[in-house]
Protein backbone atom coordinates (compact mmCIF):
# COMPACT_ATOMS: atom_id res chain seq x y z
CA UNK A 1 0.00 0.00 0.00
CA UNK A 2 2.85 2.13 1.07
CA UNK A 3 3.93 2.99 -2.91
CA UNK A 4 0.18 3.55 -4.41
CA UNK A 5 0.47 6.25 -1.47
CA UNK A 6 3.74 7.66 -2.33
CA UNK A 7 3.15 7.95 -5.86
CA UNK A 8 0.08 9.44 -5.56
CA UNK A 9 1.49 12.09 -3.31
CA UNK A 10 4.07 12.64 -5.82
CA UNK A 11 1.75 13.49 -8.22
CA UNK A 12 -0.07 15.54 -5.84
CA UNK A 13 2.85 17.54 -4.50
CA UNK A 14 4.09 18.32 -8.47
CA UNK A 15 0.66 19.91 -8.53
CA UNK A 16 1.39 22.14 -5.71
CA UNK A 17 5.21 22.94 -7.11
CA UNK A 18 3.50 23.79 -10.21
CA UNK A 19 1.79 26.69 -9.06
CA UNK A 20 3.59 27.60 -6.18
CA UNK A 21 7.42 27.36 -8.09
CA UNK A 22 5.26 29.07 -11.00
CA UNK A 23 4.92 31.73 -9.15
CA UNK A 24 8.20 31.91 -7.18
CA UNK A 25 10.23 31.46 -10.81
CA UNK A 26 7.87 34.28 -12.38
CA UNK A 27 8.66 36.71 -9.41
CA UNK A 28 12.50 35.81 -9.08
CA UNK A 29 13.81 35.21 -12.73
CA UNK A 30 10.91 37.01 -15.00
CA UNK A 31 10.39 40.06 -13.14
CA UNK A 32 11.82 42.04 -15.89
CA UNK A 33 9.13 40.79 -17.96
CA UNK A 34 5.95 40.75 -15.16
CA UNK A 35 7.76 42.43 -12.58
CA UNK A 36 5.41 41.09 -9.40
CA UNK A 37 6.10 42.14 -5.54
CA UNK A 38 9.54 43.78 -6.43
CA UNK A 39 8.80 47.22 -4.91
CA UNK A 40 10.48 50.26 -7.48
CA UNK A 41 13.22 49.45 -9.25
CA UNK A 42 14.65 46.80 -6.40
CA UNK A 43 15.79 43.12 -7.99
CA UNK A 44 13.78 40.47 -6.66
CA UNK A 45 16.85 39.83 -4.18
CA UNK A 46 17.59 42.84 -2.61
CA UNK A 47 16.31 42.38 1.01
CA UNK A 48 14.23 45.38 0.28
CA UNK A 49 12.34 42.96 -2.02
CA UNK A 50 13.11 39.91 0.10
CA UNK A 51 10.80 42.21 3.62
CA UNK A 52 8.71 43.41 1.01
CA UNK A 53 7.50 39.63 0.88
CA UNK A 54 8.32 38.32 4.03
CA UNK A 55 5.94 40.93 5.72
CA UNK A 56 2.87 39.38 3.40
CA UNK A 57 1.51 36.45 5.17
CA UNK A 58 0.56 35.06 1.32
CA UNK A 59 3.96 34.27 1.09
CA UNK A 60 5.02 32.43 4.64
CA UNK A 61 2.67 30.12 3.92
CA UNK A 62 3.29 29.64 0.48
CA UNK A 63 7.27 28.75 0.98
CA UNK A 64 6.54 26.46 3.70
CA UNK A 65 3.68 24.71 1.32
CA UNK A 66 6.55 25.09 -1.47
CA UNK A 67 9.21 23.79 0.87
CA UNK A 68 7.31 20.87 2.18
CA UNK A 69 5.66 19.59 -1.50
CA UNK A 70 8.85 20.50 -3.19
CA UNK A 71 11.18 18.31 -0.37
CA UNK A 72 8.37 15.31 -0.76
CA UNK A 73 8.43 15.38 -4.50
CA UNK A 74 12.42 15.56 -4.91
CA UNK A 75 13.23 13.35 -2.40
CA UNK A 76 10.81 10.49 -3.82
CA UNK A 77 12.02 10.74 -7.45
CA UNK A 78 15.36 10.53 -5.66
CA UNK A 79 14.57 7.19 -3.55
CA UNK A 80 12.65 5.92 -6.74
CA UNK A 81 15.61 6.60 -8.56
CA UNK A 82 18.27 4.96 -6.09
CA UNK A 83 15.63 1.97 -5.56
CA UNK A 84 15.66 1.34 -9.32
CA UNK A 85 19.59 0.04 -8.50
CA UNK A 86 17.76 -2.48 -7.75
CA UNK A 87 19.82 -1.83 -3.85
CA UNK A 88 19.33 -4.70 -1.23
CA UNK A 89 16.82 -4.74 1.16
CA UNK A 90 18.55 -3.37 4.00
CA UNK A 91 19.91 -0.34 2.75
CA UNK A 92 16.35 0.33 0.98
CA UNK A 93 15.57 0.35 4.76
CA UNK A 94 18.44 2.94 5.53
CA UNK A 95 17.54 4.64 2.38
CA UNK A 96 13.92 5.66 3.64
CA UNK A 97 14.84 6.56 7.27
CA UNK A 98 18.20 8.99 5.82
CA UNK A 99 15.50 10.24 3.69
CA UNK A 100 12.87 10.74 5.71
CA UNK A 101 14.95 12.27 8.50
CA UNK A 102 16.89 14.61 6.39
CA UNK A 103 13.59 15.85 4.75
CA UNK A 104 11.86 16.10 8.36
CA UNK A 105 14.87 18.11 9.09
CA UNK A 106 15.10 20.18 6.10
CA UNK A 107 11.92 21.01 6.38
CA UNK A 108 11.82 21.86 9.90
CA UNK A 109 14.72 24.27 9.24
CA UNK A 110 13.59 25.73 6.26
CA UNK A 111 10.15 26.55 7.44
CA UNK A 112 11.62 28.16 10.72
CA UNK A 113 13.44 30.10 8.53
CA UNK A 114 10.64 31.32 6.31
CA UNK A 115 8.62 32.00 10.09
CA UNK A 116 11.69 33.97 11.33
CA UNK A 117 11.39 36.03 8.81
CA UNK A 118 7.95 36.63 8.40
CA UNK A 119 8.12 38.35 11.91
CA UNK A 120 11.41 39.92 11.50
CA UNK A 121 10.28 41.63 8.55
CA UNK A 122 7.02 43.25 10.42
CA UNK A 123 9.50 44.13 13.32
CA UNK A 124 11.64 46.03 10.43
CA UNK B 1 14.41 -28.68 -15.53
CA UNK B 2 16.75 -25.74 -15.35
CA UNK B 3 18.73 -25.92 -11.76
CA UNK B 4 21.69 -23.45 -12.78
CA UNK B 5 21.46 -20.01 -13.32
CA UNK B 6 22.13 -18.35 -16.48
CA UNK B 7 24.37 -15.64 -17.09
CA UNK B 8 23.06 -12.24 -16.07
CA UNK B 9 22.45 -9.65 -18.85
CA UNK B 10 20.61 -6.91 -17.10
CA UNK B 11 22.18 -3.74 -19.41
CA UNK B 12 22.35 -1.67 -16.31
CA UNK B 13 22.26 2.14 -15.71
CA UNK B 14 23.43 2.20 -19.66
CA UNK B 15 19.93 0.68 -20.15
CA UNK B 16 18.31 3.49 -18.90
CA UNK B 17 19.39 5.90 -21.43
CA UNK B 18 20.10 3.61 -24.60
CA UNK B 19 18.18 -0.20 -25.56
CA UNK B 20 15.24 0.25 -26.95
CA UNK B 21 14.15 2.48 -29.97
CA UNK B 22 15.15 5.26 -28.44
CA UNK B 23 11.82 7.12 -28.88
CA UNK B 24 11.44 11.01 -28.37
CA UNK B 25 9.41 9.87 -24.92
CA UNK B 26 13.14 7.90 -23.96
CA UNK B 27 15.10 11.47 -24.33
CA UNK B 28 12.37 13.24 -22.49
CA UNK B 29 12.52 10.06 -19.19
CA UNK B 30 16.24 10.49 -19.67
CA UNK B 31 15.77 14.37 -19.60
CA UNK B 32 13.10 14.43 -16.63
CA UNK B 33 15.32 12.54 -14.47
CA UNK B 34 18.58 14.55 -15.54
CA UNK B 35 16.70 17.71 -14.79
CA UNK B 36 15.33 16.29 -11.55
CA UNK B 37 18.62 15.44 -9.61
CA UNK B 38 19.62 19.03 -10.50
CA UNK B 39 16.89 21.16 -9.34
CA UNK B 40 16.79 18.85 -6.56
CA UNK B 41 20.34 19.36 -5.66
CA UNK B 42 19.82 22.98 -6.46
CA UNK B 43 16.77 23.48 -4.26
CA UNK B 44 18.39 21.78 -1.12
CA UNK B 45 21.26 24.23 -1.42
CA UNK B 46 18.82 26.58 -1.83
CA UNK B 47 17.00 25.78 1.40
CA UNK B 48 20.27 26.94 3.35
CA UNK B 49 21.54 29.62 1.45
CA UNK B 50 18.54 31.63 1.58
CA UNK B 51 17.61 30.49 4.77
CA UNK B 52 20.25 33.26 5.87
CA UNK B 53 17.22 35.84 5.23
CA UNK B 54 15.79 35.06 9.08
CA UNK B 55 18.98 36.44 10.19
CA UNK B 56 18.78 40.14 9.29
CA UNK B 57 19.83 41.98 6.23
CA UNK B 58 23.96 41.49 6.97
CA UNK B 59 23.44 37.68 6.89
CA UNK B 60 21.21 38.15 3.78
CA UNK B 61 23.88 40.25 2.04
CA UNK B 62 26.69 37.98 2.69
CA UNK B 63 25.17 34.77 1.96
CA UNK B 64 24.11 36.32 -1.10
CA UNK B 65 27.17 37.52 -2.02
CA UNK B 66 28.33 33.92 -1.78
CA UNK B 67 26.57 32.70 -4.58
CA UNK B 68 27.06 35.82 -6.98
CA UNK B 69 29.16 36.46 -10.37
CA UNK B 70 29.72 34.30 -13.23
CA UNK B 71 29.46 30.68 -12.76
CA UNK B 72 26.42 31.13 -10.63
CA UNK B 73 24.40 33.09 -13.07
CA UNK B 74 24.79 30.55 -15.22
CA UNK B 75 24.30 27.51 -12.75
CA UNK B 76 20.95 30.21 -11.86
CA UNK B 77 20.00 30.09 -15.69
CA UNK B 78 20.43 26.23 -16.03
CA UNK B 79 18.43 25.75 -13.13
CA UNK B 80 15.81 27.67 -14.45
CA UNK B 81 16.22 25.79 -17.69
CA UNK B 82 15.60 22.66 -15.84
CA UNK B 83 13.08 24.04 -14.49
CA UNK B 84 11.20 24.98 -17.85
CA UNK B 85 11.69 21.37 -18.77
CA UNK B 86 10.84 19.60 -15.60
CA UNK B 87 7.73 21.46 -14.98
CA UNK B 88 6.08 21.50 -18.91
CA UNK B 89 7.13 17.72 -18.73
CA UNK B 90 5.87 17.16 -15.50
CA UNK B 91 2.50 18.49 -16.89
CA UNK B 92 2.38 15.95 -19.76
CA UNK B 93 3.44 12.77 -17.35
CA UNK B 94 0.55 13.91 -14.79
CA UNK B 95 -1.45 13.53 -17.78
CA UNK B 96 -0.12 10.46 -19.59
CA UNK B 97 0.32 8.90 -16.41
CA UNK B 98 -3.50 8.98 -15.04
CA UNK B 99 -4.45 7.61 -18.28
CA UNK B 100 -5.40 11.00 -20.16
CA UNK B 101 -4.16 12.02 -23.16
CA UNK B 102 -3.01 8.41 -24.40
CA UNK B 103 -6.18 7.49 -25.78
CA UNK B 104 -8.41 4.34 -25.53
CA UNK B 105 -8.05 1.02 -25.98
CA UNK B 106 -8.50 -0.12 -29.36
CA UNK B 107 -8.14 -3.59 -31.52
CA UNK B 108 -4.61 -3.73 -32.66
CA UNK B 109 -3.91 -3.44 -36.60
CA UNK B 110 -0.97 -3.13 -38.19
CA UNK B 111 0.71 -1.11 -38.50
CA UNK B 112 -0.07 -0.48 -34.57
CA UNK B 113 -1.09 2.56 -33.28
CA UNK B 114 0.48 2.71 -29.84
CA UNK B 115 -0.80 5.29 -26.86
CA UNK B 116 2.73 6.76 -27.83
CA UNK B 117 1.75 8.22 -31.04
CA UNK B 118 -1.78 9.53 -29.00
CA UNK B 119 0.57 11.28 -27.00
CA UNK B 120 3.17 12.95 -28.98
CA UNK B 121 1.35 16.00 -29.33
CA UNK B 122 1.27 16.60 -26.07
CA UNK B 123 5.26 15.58 -26.25
CA UNK B 124 5.90 18.44 -28.62
CA UNK B 125 3.46 20.58 -27.56
CA UNK B 126 5.60 20.54 -23.87
CA UNK B 127 8.91 20.88 -25.32
CA UNK B 128 7.48 24.10 -27.05
CA UNK B 129 5.87 25.40 -23.85
CA UNK B 130 9.65 24.88 -22.33
CA UNK B 131 11.48 26.86 -25.08
CA UNK B 132 8.68 29.51 -24.67
CA UNK B 133 9.59 29.65 -20.56
CA UNK B 134 13.35 29.31 -21.63
CA UNK B 135 13.22 32.23 -24.15
CA UNK B 136 11.34 34.33 -21.69
CA UNK B 137 13.75 33.41 -19.20
CA UNK B 138 16.56 33.66 -21.08
CA UNK B 139 15.40 37.27 -21.68
CA UNK B 140 15.30 38.21 -18.21
CA UNK B 141 18.79 37.10 -17.48
CA UNK B 142 20.25 39.08 -20.64
CA UNK B 143 18.51 42.02 -19.64
CA UNK B 144 19.90 41.43 -15.71
CA UNK B 145 23.15 41.49 -17.50
CA UNK B 146 23.12 44.19 -19.51
CA UNK B 147 22.04 46.44 -16.72
CA UNK C 1 16.76 -1.70 -49.10
CA UNK C 2 17.47 -3.53 -52.23
CA UNK C 3 18.40 -7.29 -51.18
CA UNK C 4 22.45 -7.93 -50.33
CA UNK C 5 24.25 -10.90 -51.57
CA UNK C 6 25.49 -11.97 -48.38
CA UNK C 7 24.49 -11.24 -44.80
CA UNK C 8 27.00 -11.56 -42.05
CA UNK C 9 25.42 -12.53 -38.43
CA UNK C 10 27.12 -11.54 -35.28
CA UNK C 11 26.08 -13.54 -32.96
CA UNK C 12 26.37 -13.52 -29.29
CA UNK C 13 27.39 -16.78 -28.36
CA UNK C 14 27.56 -18.34 -24.43
CA UNK C 15 28.27 -21.73 -23.58
CA UNK C 16 27.32 -22.35 -19.55
CA UNK C 17 29.70 -25.12 -19.75
CA UNK C 18 32.74 -23.14 -21.09
CA UNK C 19 33.03 -20.94 -18.05
CA UNK C 20 33.80 -18.08 -20.74
CA UNK C 21 31.86 -15.02 -20.80
CA UNK C 22 29.70 -14.55 -23.81
CA UNK C 23 31.36 -13.13 -26.96
CA UNK C 24 30.51 -12.00 -30.62
CA UNK C 25 30.98 -14.42 -33.31
CA UNK C 26 30.59 -13.20 -37.23
CA UNK C 27 29.10 -15.56 -39.76
CA UNK C 28 28.29 -14.79 -43.23
CA UNK C 29 25.65 -16.73 -45.33
CA UNK C 30 23.93 -15.92 -48.68
CA UNK C 31 20.82 -14.42 -48.87
CA UNK C 32 17.68 -16.32 -50.18
CA UNK C 33 14.87 -14.35 -51.53
CA UNK C 34 12.13 -12.86 -48.33
CA UNK C 35 14.89 -14.60 -45.54
CA UNK C 36 14.05 -13.61 -42.23
CA UNK C 37 16.22 -13.12 -38.88
CA UNK C 38 15.04 -16.69 -37.71
CA UNK C 39 15.52 -18.39 -41.57
CA UNK C 40 18.93 -17.13 -41.30
CA UNK C 41 19.81 -18.68 -38.16
CA UNK C 42 18.37 -22.02 -39.10
CA UNK C 43 20.82 -21.57 -42.05
CA UNK C 44 23.33 -21.11 -40.00
CA UNK C 45 22.68 -23.60 -37.70
CA UNK C 46 22.40 -26.84 -40.62
CA UNK C 47 25.34 -25.13 -42.45
CA UNK C 48 27.65 -23.37 -40.18
CA UNK C 49 27.40 -24.22 -36.57
CA UNK C 50 25.51 -27.10 -35.22
CA UNK C 51 25.67 -25.56 -31.62
CA UNK C 52 23.78 -22.90 -32.05
CA UNK C 53 21.05 -22.69 -29.76
CA UNK C 54 17.77 -20.39 -29.59
CA UNK C 55 14.16 -20.99 -28.73
CA UNK C 56 11.12 -20.98 -31.99
CA UNK C 57 8.15 -22.48 -32.65
CA UNK C 58 5.42 -21.39 -34.66
CA UNK C 59 7.50 -19.19 -37.22
CA UNK C 60 4.54 -17.05 -38.06
CA UNK C 61 4.54 -13.77 -35.03
CA UNK C 62 2.08 -15.91 -32.64
CA UNK C 63 3.62 -18.21 -30.03
CA UNK C 64 6.61 -15.31 -29.17
CA UNK C 65 9.58 -18.29 -28.30
CA UNK C 66 12.06 -15.78 -30.80
CA UNK C 67 12.50 -13.31 -28.95
CA UNK C 68 15.59 -11.84 -29.65
CA UNK C 69 17.84 -8.46 -29.70
CA UNK C 70 18.17 -7.74 -33.36
CA UNK C 71 20.14 -4.61 -34.09
CA UNK C 72 19.86 -3.15 -30.79
CA UNK C 73 15.86 -3.48 -31.20
CA UNK C 74 13.95 -6.61 -29.20
CA UNK C 75 11.83 -8.30 -31.57
CA UNK C 76 10.97 -11.14 -33.23
CA UNK C 77 13.30 -13.38 -35.29
CA UNK C 78 10.34 -14.75 -37.30
CA UNK C 79 8.65 -11.63 -37.68
CA UNK C 80 12.13 -9.60 -38.45
CA UNK C 81 13.04 -9.08 -42.37
CA UNK C 82 16.33 -8.70 -43.03
CA UNK C 83 15.88 -6.32 -45.32
CA UNK C 84 13.86 -4.29 -43.08
CA UNK C 85 17.22 -3.82 -41.01
CA UNK C 86 18.63 -1.93 -44.04
CA UNK C 87 21.97 -3.30 -43.43
CA UNK C 88 23.49 -6.73 -44.17
CA UNK C 89 24.98 -6.90 -40.40
CA UNK C 90 22.61 -8.55 -38.25
CA UNK C 91 23.33 -8.51 -34.53
CA UNK C 92 21.65 -11.02 -32.66
CA UNK C 93 21.77 -10.93 -28.78
CA UNK C 94 19.76 -12.63 -26.58
CA UNK C 95 17.10 -10.91 -25.24
CA UNK C 96 18.57 -8.35 -22.20
CA UNK C 97 17.68 -7.55 -18.71
CA UNK C 98 16.67 -11.69 -18.83
CA UNK C 99 19.73 -13.85 -18.03
CA UNK C 100 21.22 -15.99 -20.51
CA UNK C 101 20.86 -19.86 -20.41
CA UNK C 102 22.84 -20.34 -23.56
CA UNK C 103 23.47 -18.08 -26.69
CA UNK C 104 20.29 -16.41 -27.71
CA UNK C 105 18.12 -18.49 -25.09
CA UNK C 106 16.91 -15.76 -22.13
CA UNK C 107 15.82 -17.52 -18.98
CA UNK C 108 12.19 -16.12 -19.05
CA UNK C 109 11.04 -17.19 -15.53
CA UNK C 110 11.01 -14.16 -13.59
CA UNK C 111 9.11 -12.87 -16.15
CA UNK C 112 6.85 -15.57 -15.38
CA UNK C 113 6.92 -15.70 -12.17
CA UNK C 114 5.85 -12.10 -12.03
CA UNK C 115 3.10 -12.44 -13.97
CA UNK C 116 1.73 -15.48 -12.15
CA UNK C 117 1.95 -13.19 -8.84
CA UNK C 118 -0.24 -10.63 -10.36
CA UNK C 119 -2.93 -12.87 -10.61
CA UNK C 120 -3.93 -12.64 -14.21
CA UNK C 121 -7.29 -15.22 -14.40
CA UNK C 122 -10.81 -14.21 -13.32
CA UNK C 123 -11.11 -13.83 -9.70
CA UNK C 124 -15.16 -14.32 -8.48
CA UNK C 125 -16.82 -15.29 -5.66
CA UNK C 126 -18.87 -17.66 -7.93
CA UNK C 127 -16.15 -20.45 -7.83
CA UNK C 128 -18.76 -23.65 -8.49
CA UNK C 129 -19.82 -21.73 -11.46
CA UNK C 130 -16.55 -20.72 -12.79
CA UNK C 131 -15.98 -24.66 -12.58
CA UNK C 132 -19.13 -25.76 -13.67
CA UNK C 133 -20.83 -23.16 -15.78
CA UNK C 134 -24.75 -23.19 -16.06
CA UNK C 135 -24.66 -20.24 -18.26
CA UNK C 136 -22.14 -17.32 -19.66
CA UNK C 137 -20.62 -14.56 -17.97
CA UNK C 138 -22.59 -11.23 -20.12
CA UNK C 139 -20.58 -8.47 -21.46
CA UNK C 140 -21.40 -5.78 -23.99
CA UNK C 141 -18.75 -5.07 -26.84
CA UNK C 142 -18.11 -2.22 -25.30
CA UNK C 143 -16.72 -4.11 -21.65
CA UNK C 144 -14.29 -5.97 -24.66
CA UNK C 145 -13.12 -3.67 -25.95
CA UNK C 146 -11.47 -2.16 -22.54
CA UNK C 147 -9.38 -5.22 -22.27
CA UNK C 148 -9.21 -6.70 -26.00
CA UNK C 149 -6.09 -4.70 -26.78
CA UNK C 150 -3.86 -6.47 -24.16
CA UNK C 151 -5.16 -10.07 -24.85
CA UNK C 152 -3.58 -10.23 -27.62
CA UNK C 153 0.50 -10.65 -25.52
CA UNK C 154 1.99 -13.43 -26.83
CA UNK C 155 4.76 -13.12 -23.54
CA UNK C 156 7.51 -13.20 -25.74
CA UNK C 157 9.50 -10.88 -23.29
CA UNK C 158 10.57 -7.65 -26.00
CA UNK C 159 8.48 -5.08 -23.60
CA UNK C 160 11.03 -6.30 -20.73
CA UNK C 161 14.13 -6.15 -23.12
CA UNK C 162 12.48 -2.83 -23.89
CA UNK C 163 11.75 -1.25 -20.30
CA UNK C 164 14.46 0.88 -18.99
CA UNK C 165 13.86 -0.05 -15.02
CA UNK C 166 13.58 -3.50 -16.30
CA UNK C 167 18.26 -2.81 -17.18
CA UNK C 168 18.42 -2.13 -13.47
CA UNK C 169 15.34 -3.51 -11.18
CA UNK C 170 14.67 -6.83 -10.57
CA UNK C 171 11.97 -5.42 -7.74
CA UNK C 172 10.02 -4.20 -10.94
CA UNK C 173 7.61 -6.85 -12.28
CA UNK C 174 7.89 -5.58 -15.66
CA UNK C 175 5.33 -4.12 -18.38
CA UNK C 176 3.86 -7.73 -19.93
CA UNK C 177 2.85 -9.11 -16.08
CA UNK C 178 1.41 -5.21 -15.21
CA UNK C 179 -0.48 -4.82 -18.47
CA UNK C 180 -1.85 -8.57 -17.92
CA UNK C 181 -2.50 -7.53 -14.77
CA UNK C 182 -4.47 -4.69 -15.53
CA UNK C 183 -6.43 -6.89 -18.65
CA UNK C 184 -8.38 -8.79 -15.97
CA UNK C 185 -8.94 -5.75 -13.70
CA UNK C 186 -10.92 -4.07 -16.56
CA UNK C 187 -12.56 -7.42 -17.37
CA UNK C 188 -16.20 -6.96 -16.76
CA UNK C 189 -16.47 -10.72 -15.51
CA UNK C 190 -13.64 -10.21 -12.76
CA UNK C 191 -13.54 -8.88 -9.24
CA UNK C 192 -10.72 -9.33 -8.33
CA UNK C 193 -9.01 -5.90 -8.13
CA UNK C 194 -8.88 -5.93 -4.17
CA UNK C 195 -7.47 -8.83 -4.07
CA UNK C 196 -4.65 -7.98 -6.96
CA UNK C 197 -4.30 -4.31 -5.51
CA UNK C 198 -2.80 -6.10 -2.51
CA UNK C 199 0.56 -6.72 -4.86
CA UNK C 200 0.05 -3.89 -7.30
CA UNK C 201 -0.15 -1.17 -4.43
CA UNK C 202 3.71 -2.48 -3.26
CA UNK C 203 6.67 -2.10 -5.15
CA UNK C 204 6.12 -4.77 -7.33
CA UNK C 205 3.22 -2.05 -8.80
CA UNK C 206 3.30 0.10 -11.82
CA UNK C 207 4.85 2.75 -9.86
CA UNK C 208 8.62 2.74 -11.47
CA UNK C 209 6.98 3.01 -14.79
CA UNK C 210 7.89 6.57 -15.68
CA UNK C 211 6.70 6.06 -19.55
CA UNK C 212 9.48 5.80 -21.63
CA UNK C 213 7.08 4.65 -23.88
CA UNK C 214 9.57 1.61 -25.12
CA UNK C 215 7.78 -1.53 -24.39
CA UNK C 216 4.88 -0.23 -26.34
CA UNK C 217 7.36 0.56 -29.11
CA UNK C 218 9.09 -2.50 -29.08
CA UNK C 219 5.61 -4.74 -28.86
CA UNK C 220 4.95 -7.15 -31.80
CA UNK C 221 1.73 -7.23 -31.43
CA UNK C 222 0.33 -3.97 -30.55
CA UNK C 223 -0.76 -4.85 -27.52
CA UNK C 224 0.60 -1.65 -25.82
CA UNK C 225 1.47 -2.15 -22.49
CA UNK C 226 2.71 1.18 -21.67
CA UNK C 227 -1.26 2.33 -22.13
CA UNK C 228 -2.29 -0.46 -19.51
CA UNK C 229 0.10 0.34 -17.25
CA UNK C 230 -1.05 4.27 -17.02
CA UNK C 231 -4.71 3.09 -16.98
CA UNK C 232 -3.77 0.80 -13.87
CA UNK C 233 -2.28 3.63 -12.34
CA UNK C 234 -5.15 5.96 -12.73
CA UNK C 235 -7.15 3.31 -11.05
CA UNK C 236 -5.15 2.52 -8.37
CA UNK C 237 -4.49 6.50 -7.53
CA UNK C 238 -7.98 6.83 -7.73
CA UNK C 239 -8.67 4.15 -5.30
CA UNK C 240 -6.81 5.35 -3.17
CA UNK C 241 -8.47 8.72 -3.12
CA UNK C 242 -11.54 7.01 -2.70
CA UNK C 243 -12.87 7.91 -6.08
CA UNK C 244 -12.85 4.22 -7.72
CA UNK C 245 -15.29 1.85 -6.94
CA UNK C 246 -14.98 -1.19 -8.67
CA UNK C 247 -18.04 -2.70 -10.51
CA UNK C 248 -19.49 -6.27 -9.81
CA UNK C 249 -18.64 -8.53 -12.07
CA UNK C 250 -21.31 -9.43 -14.53
CA UNK C 251 -23.93 -11.88 -14.32
CA UNK C 252 -24.05 -14.95 -15.14
CA UNK C 253 -26.88 -15.15 -18.15
CA UNK C 254 -28.73 -19.16 -18.16
CA UNK C 255 -27.94 -20.64 -21.46
CA UNK C 256 -30.99 -20.37 -23.56
CA UNK C 257 -33.26 -23.21 -23.91
CA UNK C 258 -36.21 -21.92 -26.43
CA UNK C 259 -33.77 -20.87 -29.27
CA UNK C 260 -33.68 -23.16 -32.25
CA UNK C 261 -30.58 -23.69 -34.42
CA UNK C 262 -30.78 -21.86 -37.90
CA UNK C 263 -31.03 -23.81 -41.10
CA UNK C 264 -27.38 -22.49 -42.41
CA UNK C 265 -25.53 -23.12 -39.53
CA UNK C 266 -24.41 -26.85 -39.24
CA UNK C 267 -24.34 -28.62 -36.09
CA UNK C 268 -20.93 -28.66 -34.10
CA UNK C 269 -18.69 -31.48 -34.96
CA UNK C 270 -18.57 -34.43 -32.39
CA UNK C 271 -15.78 -33.64 -29.18
CA UNK C 272 -13.00 -35.51 -30.41
CA UNK C 273 -11.94 -35.90 -26.53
Amino acid sequence: MRDQRLWTWHVLAGLVILVFLGLHMTIMHLDIIFGFFNPGDAKPIDWVSVVGRARMGFFTVSYVVLLGAALFHGLYGLRNILFELGPARGVKSALNVVLTVGGVGLFVFGAWAAWTAGVLARSL
Amino acid sequence: MLDNKGHPNRLGVWGWLGGGTWGLERYLYTLHRLTGLGLLLYFLLHIVVTSARAFGPEAWAASMGRVSGGVFVLGEFLVFAAFAFHASNGVRLILVELGFAIGNPIEPIYPYRTSVHEQRPLALGILVLAGLVLAAGGYNFLAHLSH
Amino acid sequence: MTAPVNVTFRIRRYDPASQQPPAWEDVTIPYTHGMTVLDGLRVIKETRSATLAWRSSCRMGVCGSCGMFINGHPRLACNTQITELGTSLVTVAPLPNFDIIRDLVPDLRPMFDAHAALMPHLIRDDVQEMYEPTGEYFQTPHELEQFLQFSYCIKCGCCMAACPTMATDPAYSGPMPLAQSHRYNVDSRDGGFGTRKQVLATEKGPWKCHYAGECSQACPKGVDPARAIQLMKRQLVFDYLRLYKQPCPSKVVPKPTEMKRRADVPEAPAPTL
